[in-house]
This record gives structure tokens, sequence and C-alpha cells, in this order.
């Protein structure tokens, strides 16, 4: 069996999320191809990989789930050289695309695997990480996302794949993307970075938010994420969110300032190595689940922190 | 222009799911049962269009057991016009779920349907994109701005790197973020008015779905659980404890 990763679109570089669901796919036992939207080259470095696919239509270029799925439908159901799963991290992208593609071919989709039991057998969590389900597949073919956090990530050198160029129907008139509004950010993203800090609902407001966290943040090399509460109050942009509907990340150190620990928000960090919680009140359940915790006002502890690191 | 909105009866979010000790899944006897929180946003965003004169009719669907019609008579208090339950006490998974759907919405016409993004127990994520492609119609997913302008709709979607606008012709379907809206609670007369509302009850089969499961649950177990770690007295004992495990 040969599987089919793709990429997450990264400009012209590898996203991490990408060299996780690689290594994903390779305990699939097949070769693995990488399919991309951008040039080329840097996955076809990556370590493991046999061949990159090089889908360069423009109606490609801003992730639309119309035009990519009929294209990567068409790719997995060839009958020479088609696929027998498709895998894509579990990001924005990914959760968007796959659906549609596993729509188009009668497949029930297998979303966020943790782990890979066997050939059609996965887990992957539920009810908010409350419980751990094992399924088997039972259609010919697997469409899967990846929780990138669960998996290594491949080596991004040291692989030598042959690039092709692929072409699908293109865009299927039925959507166009206007724009996106980013945020530019010089810190290290979310999802990837070895350090995070994250405030809630005990911030304030956004000056405070700023005021507070960005300093700790600064000082530690971290990335910054947030609640939901501090995120619906307006504190920061909807892309910090961390939990079980924002993003999911397991970095070495993660410290929740101000922050009560509902299920909802453990969902998206309970995987980190090492959880710092500094709160006012000693019974939030966010010090059921910290290594190390600090009762205390956040307004004092925090510049006190920020000092003596 | 009629707004479909299927919604569906799951664990309340309050509440913290147990695993039953034989693997077999998660207990929900006797545990308290709520509209899906993106399903309400999804019914909540029907009824402002329809407020705002962009829709005529918001009919709400639910595929599940009989006790769906609690959730289907939830979405009718908030100001739905009649409901379609169809009935069945299988775990339809995601793809059927949409097929059911695609034949409701051959049936119905409706010009959006708008689904909540993920249900809060299977964490799928599928549904709306599934519907999507079934229907071949476009998909604004993970919505928090949806805006009708003429005869196509604008939504802004929350993505991994911000927010993202996309212009979708209709009919579309639009599934919902959390920051959407903030859904109405019932009143006492709504709810007592949506007693008297039509809801039709059909099952699988009068659209021609197989339902049978695609995916075999094996097993389900707790996750590792993490251990409560120390309370520090202050923040030097913090910075000591930090460096101490390594992690800075
Ligand atoms: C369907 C659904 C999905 C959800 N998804 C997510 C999600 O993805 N992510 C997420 O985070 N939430 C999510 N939530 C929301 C979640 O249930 C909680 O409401 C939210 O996480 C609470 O945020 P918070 O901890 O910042 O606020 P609160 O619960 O209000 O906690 C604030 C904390 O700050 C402490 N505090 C106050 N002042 C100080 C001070 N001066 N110093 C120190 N501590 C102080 C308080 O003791 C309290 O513990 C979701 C909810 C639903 C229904």
């Amino acid at each position: 069996m040969t599987t089919l990763v793709f990429a997450e679109p990264h400009g012209d570089a590898v996203a991490d999320a990408t060299l996780a669901t690689v290594t994903a796919a390779a305990a699939l036992g097949g070769p693995v191809h990488v399919l991309t939207t951008a040039a080329g080259d840097a996955h076809a470095a990556i370590a493991g990989v046999e061949k990159v696919l090089v889908a360069d239509d423009a109606a490609y270029a801003n992730g639309l789930a119309e035009n990519l799925a009929p294209l990567i439908a068409g790719l997995m159901a060839k009958d020479d050289t088609g696929y027998d799963a498709v895998l894509a991290p579990a990001t924005t992208t990914g959760k968007n695309v796959l659906p549609r593609v596993a729509a188009l071919l009668d497949v029930m989709q297998v979303s966020d695997i943790i782990s890979v039991e066997g050939p059609k057998t996965f887990t992957r969590p539920i009810y908010a990480g409350n419980a751990i389900a094992t399924v088997e597949s039972s259609d010919p073919k697997l469409v899967i996302t990846v929780r990138t956090t669960a998996f290594d990530k491949a080596e991004a050198t040291g692989g030598s794949a042959g690039t092709e160029t692929v072409s699908g129907p293109g865009d299927a008139g039925l959507s166009q993307f206007v724009k996106l509004d980013a945020v530019e950010s010089e810190r290290p993203e979310l999802t990837s970075a070895g350090i995070v800090v994250s405030g809630g609902r005990a911030l304030k407001d956004g000056e405070t938010f700023e005021q507070y966290i960005t300093p700790l943040a600064d000082k530690l090399g971290a990335a910054i994420g947030a609640s939901r509460a501090a995120v619906d109050a307006g504190y920061v942009p909807n892309d910090y969110q961390v939990g079980q509907t924002g993003k999911i990340v397991a970095p070495e150190v993660y410290i929740a300032i101000g922050i009560s620990g509902a299920i909802q928000h453990l969902a998206g960090m309970k995987d980190s190595k090492v959880i710092v919680a500094i709160n006012k009140d000693p019974d939030a359940p966010i010090f059921q689940v910290a290594d190390i915790g600090l009762v205390a006002d956040l307004f004092n502890a925090v510049p006190e922190l920020v000092e003596k690191l | 222009m009629k707004i479909l909105v299927p919604v569906k009866r799951v664990i309340d979010y309050n509440v913290k799911p147990r695993v039953k000790s034989d693997g077999s899944g998660v207990d929900l006897a006797n545990v308290k049962m709520s509209m899906n929180p993106f399903d309400e946003i999804a019914v909540e965003e029907a009824l402002r269009l329809k407020e705002a004169g962009k829709a005529e009719e918001v009919i709400a669907v639910s595929i599940g057991p009989a006790k769906a019609q609690e959730t289907l008579r939830t979405a009718l208090a908030m100001g739905a016009d009649r409901a379609i339950l169809v009935e069945t006490d299988e775990a339809v998974e995601p793809l059927a779920v949409a097929k059911i759907l695609k034949a409701i919405a051959a049936d119905e016409e409706p010009g959006i349907v708008m689904l909540g993004k993920q249900a809060i127990d299977d964490d799928s994520n599928q549904t709306g994109q599934m519907l999507a492609a079934l229907m071949e119609r476009p998909q604004g997913t993970f919505a928090s701005k949806v805006e009708i302008d003429g005869d196509g709709v604008s939504v802004t979607r929350e993505v991994d790197g911000g927010l993202e606008t996309v212009k979708l012709t209709l009919p579309a379907i639009v599934t919902t973020d959390l920051r959407l809206n903030e859904p109405r609670y019932a009143s006492l007369p709504n709810i007592m008015k949506a007693k008297k509302k039509p809801l039709d009850t059909k099952t699988p089969a009068d659209y021609g779905v197989d339902v049978a499961p695609r995916l075999t649950t094996t097993n389900v177990s707790e996750p590792p659980v993490r251990q409560a770690g120390e309370i520090v007295e202050d923040v030097d004992a913090l910075v000591a404890k930090l460096k101490a495990l390594g992690a800075i």
C-alpha cells in the first residue's frame, strides 16, 4: 500500500505539522508520497518520503476545499497509481479539506488519530480527550487526520524524493478566497513552541494581558496562548486559543496564568511535559493537572517571576 | 430562502464523561444531555438571518434516538419553525448523517445548511464538509461571521493563522465556530409554544440511507491520568522547581 500525505500549506517551507504527519503515514508501513500546493523542493528533502506531487495550479493556492478535494480524491482513486490512504495534519486546513475528500470516496474519515495500532486500527481522543477510542476502519481506503503533537517529527532533511507535477479539475467555481487577516508575530508558533505561556480571563483586558503575559513569554522565548474566555473577551486574537476547539499543544513547558482549567481547556494542553499553574484560587481544577502550582495573585507573582528568571 | 439546521443530542458540556469499566464506551446512563453547543450557535445564527429578513423558514433536523425530540423542541423553543426527527437507535456516523441530510436537503431545497463544526462527543468535525461534498456545494467551515449578499454568502473563518474570508455561491453549507454568536435562551412562553410546532418523524430507511457503521470501536479507555504535582510556597520555589525539572 502507498500512502499520500497532504502537506500543510506553509509558503515554500515544510510545516512541522507535515513532518509529524509523515511519521504517522510511515507507520502504516508503505511508501509515503507528499502532495504540496507550493514548491516541491523542501518537501522532497523530508527523510523517508519517496515522491513529491506538486499541484501548482492557482486554484489550489488558497486551500479551498471545493477545489482541493476533487484533486486529492482523483489521485487516490487512480487505477494504477492510486493511494490506499491519505493523511493530513488536523489543522484547520486538514480538517476543512479531508472530510470532503472522504465523502467523495464514500469513506468514513478517522479524525485526529494519536496512534497507529495496525494497518486499519487507530486510537483517537473523544469527549474532549476524556476518553480514548480504538477504532478499526472497514473502508477500502483510509482518510485520516493526525493530531500532530502525538507523533515525532520526521527529519526535514536527508531525503531525496523525486518530484512530479500533478493537475486536477482546477477551480470548481463554487467558492472564492477573499482574504486572510493574519496576525504577524516574531514569536515561535504556538503548536510547535517548546514553551507556551497562556493567559485566561483573569488578565482583564487586552492591555493588561500584553503587560503581564508578554514580558514572561519574551524572557522564556515562549509562544503565547489563551483560554477561550480570554479570546472571547477580545484580549487576544482567535488563533491564540488552546483547547478542545482551539489549538492542541504539547510543549516542554506550559504555563497557565489565571486559567481555571475547564475540561475544554485541558483537552488542548494536558499532554504538555511540565505544566505550571498560577492561580489565586487553590481549588482551581488546573492544579489537578499541574506539576508545579503557585497559589497567588498573578499581578504580583508574574512580574516577580519575570524578574527572578 | 430556507435554512436547514441539524442538531445533535450529546452529553452536556458541563458533565465530565466517565468511561465504562468494560471498555465499551462512555457511560451515558442518567447523565444530563443537551443540544451540542455548536448546534445551538447554528440555530441562533439561522434565527438571526430570519429576523434580518434574509430567510423565511428555519427547519431543525435531528438524527438520533426518540429522545432527540427534546433537542428538537429546544430548537423550536428558540424559534425554529418546524422540525424533522430521523429516528434511529444506531450510533450514526458523520458520513451516514451527511447522506441523510443530503436527502432532506433535496426535499427542502434550503439556501443554507447551518451545522455546528463538531459534536462534543465524538469530536469528529466532518459532517458539514461531507454534506457539502455530497451536495457538490461550497462550504464555509469554522465560521465566526456570516453575511448574505445577493446570491452569495461571505463567511469569515477561524483558521490557525488568523481569520480567513471566503465568498460562497448559494446554496452553501456553513459550520459554526464558538464566536459566531451567543445563543439565546428559550423563554417559558416560547417553550410552551414549541410544543405545538410541527415535528415530523422519519427513519433512515425513508431516505434510503444505509447507516451501518464503517468504523468499529473496539475499545474505549481512560486517558492516562496526570498526577497533580506540588504546590510551591512562592515565586522563588517556583523558579527553583522549574530549574530542578530542567524545564528552563
Ligand atoms: C463547546 C465548548 C468548547 C470550548 N472550547 C474551549 C477551548 O477550546 N479552550 C478553552 O480554553 N475553553 C473552551 N471552552 C470554554 C471553557 O469551558 C471555559 O469557559 C474557559 O476555558 C474558561 O476560561 P478561563 O479559565 O480563562 O476563565 P475562568 O474559568 O473564568 O477562570 C479564570 C481563573 O482566573 C483565576 N484568577 C482570577 N483573578 C486572578 C488573579 N488576580 N490572579 C490569579 N488568578 C486569578 C480564577 O481563580 C479562575 O480560576 C469551551 C466551552 C464550550 C461550551
